[in-house]
């Protein structure tokens, strides 16, 4: 048993790997699954009192009015830190502790997972590196910042575009060094078994308190879920616990700029692996990747740097396959636009990952939304101001606000 | 349990005394730079020569051999044209293409690993190692190269446990590639002491064994064949010698000529000594 969803999921990491992995299947199913020496009991109260959970449900009245529906927000952005994230970084980091490791590496792709990761090193006492590509670095700043403010190493990495796929493969050199001591928390629910499951157990608890919430408020199921998906941590925490319901489940990706591919620059102009992707092998998993007709992996894009890889959750992939989970795509200028209609009507400035779900409400049919609508808010925006004031503008959003609140600069440089 | 085929031409390589198995990656620089210097090694003395064919996210090399992947996918190195590289390349040493399982398992309009292997067979391959593809998965393309006659190559890393290793080992022939130390490929200054351990619990091992990451010197290829391996695989730092003349804009015949200095120097280094029994 290698850990299958169907076609997908599997072990395709180098041999030195494999005992660690094996090791951490034991620590998955003997501290996670059966609660040994209350590991689980310790996890749900830190995300309590450290974390912030449970987040609220909360009805968007704005939204509601405007699809003529009834839209609940999960509001995974008043997690600490700002984003679902925590939740998987702290579970991972008290497992390793729990493992008797001494060290922690994680890779980041918007910075979420990396700056999750850091805090919740920093709050358990381990020394932690992270791995974040130079593209990422400079466009996500400021938590690169928080990365070094919780004491956390940054090594950006230099490969190919610079962005998530590069930062997974160095954090997996980096793993196949310091194996016996160090452990790889990965981000999302990808790479090798059992990876997908672990991540995926701790991340439920997003729809275990979504459903409860839901029930407890409105005394019904929602019609549907909506979710966006990168690597798919948040979708799969948003849907796993109404996968054994009547509840539609929508999993949204970026459609960047187009869903068209040049294979001959070996870029895709999107991230839309669910969607336009083909089998494949990729960081430890057989799954959908955006891939040349030579299996080389493709560059994607997003405006969202969270939602920028060519690979996406095996299980994930497989829900999709099966018709249990509808995919969608949003593209760059749509998820903008949703940035604006979230923080203008409902007050809350959405991460871009979280627009592309708030976008995809706009070109959903009436019958795709029915009558009860969760969407998951997997993060606030504060990172993206900058990404998303300078992309509004330059692509003429007609949402964007006037920022002409500042001085207009001096005339001439100060600078040689 | 099948028997591992011990008549392969990988095997016999390593009858007339340590062998010498360098690596390169194919089509690094360019398709026709990379022809001669494969045939430079052959005259320096290489017994067996591992190939690369590059693959977009190598996650098991080292900064020097993730450079020479990125000049040889710049060069326009592809699956297909690997094919015919193998094809016009003139030597007679046993040929190992050394890849990451994507490559292998979208060749062709099937799934699955058999269309590269049938190809491959038909290229001249003797055998094939995949970094990224443990026993657990490795079923597949074990039964298509035992259909083409082709070698699968295992690699037994210092963290590979007894039960394991017996898996690792049904699993092989031709040679088994013994990973020296943990992390990523890349040439070191000294020979790890992971290795002789390593070594020490392989000895009832009928196939030979070659040991590789790290191995840099002629030195250094003589302590390991004193620890009781069979032949040494280098890799990162003849690759070095490569990147380096392409920096400096130094001929292809330049390089082909310290490519080949290089190999003589580890092949006589280990040429003379005996293997332990």
């Amino acid at each position: 048993m290698t850990g299958t969803f169907g076609r997908y999921g599997g072990q395709y990491v180098p041999e030195a790997l494999m005992p660690a992995l094996t090791e951490l299947k034991g620590a998955y199913e003997q501290y996670v699954l059966e609660n040994a020496d209350g590991f689980m009991d310790e996890f749900h109260e830190r995300m309590r009192s450290f974390g912030g959970r449970p987040t609220p449900l909360q009805r968007a009245d704005a939204l509601s009015d405007r699809y003529d529906t009834d839209v609940y927000l999960k509001r995974e952005d008043l997690v600490h830190g700002g984003a679902h994230k925590l939740t998987n970084a702290l579970g991972q980091v008290l497992l390793a502790k729990y493992m008797g490791k001494e060290r922690i590496i994680a890779e980041t792709g918007a910075g979420q997972h990396g700056t999750a990761t850091a805090m919740a090193a920093a709050h358990l006492d381990m020394p932690c590196e992270i791995y974040m590509g130079r593209t990422d670095t400079n466009r996500q700043r400021p938590n690169v910042f928080r990365m070094r403010l919780n004491d956390a190493t940054v090594t950006p990495v230099d490969v190919g575009r610079g962005t998530l796929k590069e930062a997974i493969s160095e954090a997996m050199r980096d793993w196949a060094q310091s194996v016996e001591t160090t452990h790889y928390v990965i981000g999302s629910v990808v790479g090798p078994h059992p990876f997908p499951k672990l991540v995926r157990e701790f991340q439920s608890v997003i729809s275990e308190e979504s459903r409860r919430q839901i029930r407890d408020r409105t005394g019904s199921l929602p019609t549907s879920v909506v979710a966006c998906a990168g690597g798919g941590s948040n979708a799969m925490g948003s849907f796993t616990t109404f996968l054994n319901d009547d509840v539609a489940l929508h999993a949204v990706e970026a459609g960047g700029e187009s869903l068209t591919v040049d294979a001959d620059a070996g870029v895709a102009p999107n991230s839309a692996t669910l969607q336009t992707g083909s089998e494949g092998v990729l960081h430890g998993a057989r799954t959908r990747v955006l891939q040349d007709e030579h299996g080389q992996i493709m560059a994607s894009h997003s405006v969202s740097a969270g939602l920028d890889y060519a690979g996406v959750g095996p299980e994930l992939a497989h829900l999709v396959d099966a018709g249990r989970v509808s995919a969608h795509t949003v593209d760059d200028e749509t998820a903008l636009a949703g940035v604006h209609r979230l923080s203008q009507t409902e007050g809350i400035i959405p991460a871009l990952e979280t627009a592309h779900a708030v976008g995809w409400l706009e070109e959903a049919t009436e019958s795709q939304l029915g009558e009860q609508i969760v969407l998951t808010v997997s993060g606030r925006g504060d990172k993206d101001l900058e990404t998303v004031l300078e992309e509004s503008t330059r692509r003429n959003i007609p949402e964007t606000p006037d920022m002409d609140v500042f001085d207009p600069p001096a005339n001439g440089g100060t600078d040689a | 349990m099948e028997e591992p085929m011990h008549n392969s031409a990988i095997t016999a390589a390593f009858d007339t005394g340590p062998a010498f198995v360098p690596y390169l990656t194919a089509g690094d620089p360019t398709f026709e730079a990379s022809l001669e210097y494969v045939q430079a090694l052959e005259r320096g003395g290489a017994s067996v020569i591992e190939l690369g064919l590059p693959f977009s996210e190598p996650i098991a090399e080292g900064k020097t051999i993730q450079n020479a992947i990125s000049r040889s996918l710049e060069g326009g190195m592809t699956p297909v044209r690997f094919f015919k590289f193998l094809e016009q390349l003139d030597v007679t040493v046993p040929l190992v293409c050394m890849t990451y399982y994507n490559l292998i398992y979208q060749y062709g309009t099937h799934d699955g690993p058999r269309p590269f292997v049938e190809r491959a067979a038909t290229a001249g391959l003797d055998g094939i190692i995949v970094p990224d593809l443990p026993a657990e998965e490795a079923g597949p393309l074990h039964s298509a190269c035992q259909s083409h006659g082709l070698d699968l190559i295992t690699i037994v890393a210092p963290t590979t446990t007894t039960d394991r290793l017996e898996r690792l080992v049904s699993l092989c022939s031709g040679y088994l590639y013994v990973q020296a130390r943990l992390g990523v490929t890349g040439a070191r200054s000294d020979v790890s002491e992971q290795t002789a351990a390593s070594l020490d619990r392989l000895t009832d091992i009928e196939l030979p064994v070659a040991v590789g990451f790290g191995i840099s010197s002629g030195e250094h290829a003589r302590t390991v064949i004193e620890s009781g391996a069979d032949g040494v695989i280098v890799g990162s730092a003849l690759v070095e010698i490569i990147g380096e003349g392409h920096r400096a804009g130094d001929s292809p015949d330049m390089v082909a000529q310290r490519l080949e200095a290089k190999s003589r120097e580890i092949t006589t280094a280990i040429t003379k000594l005996q293997q332990q029994p």
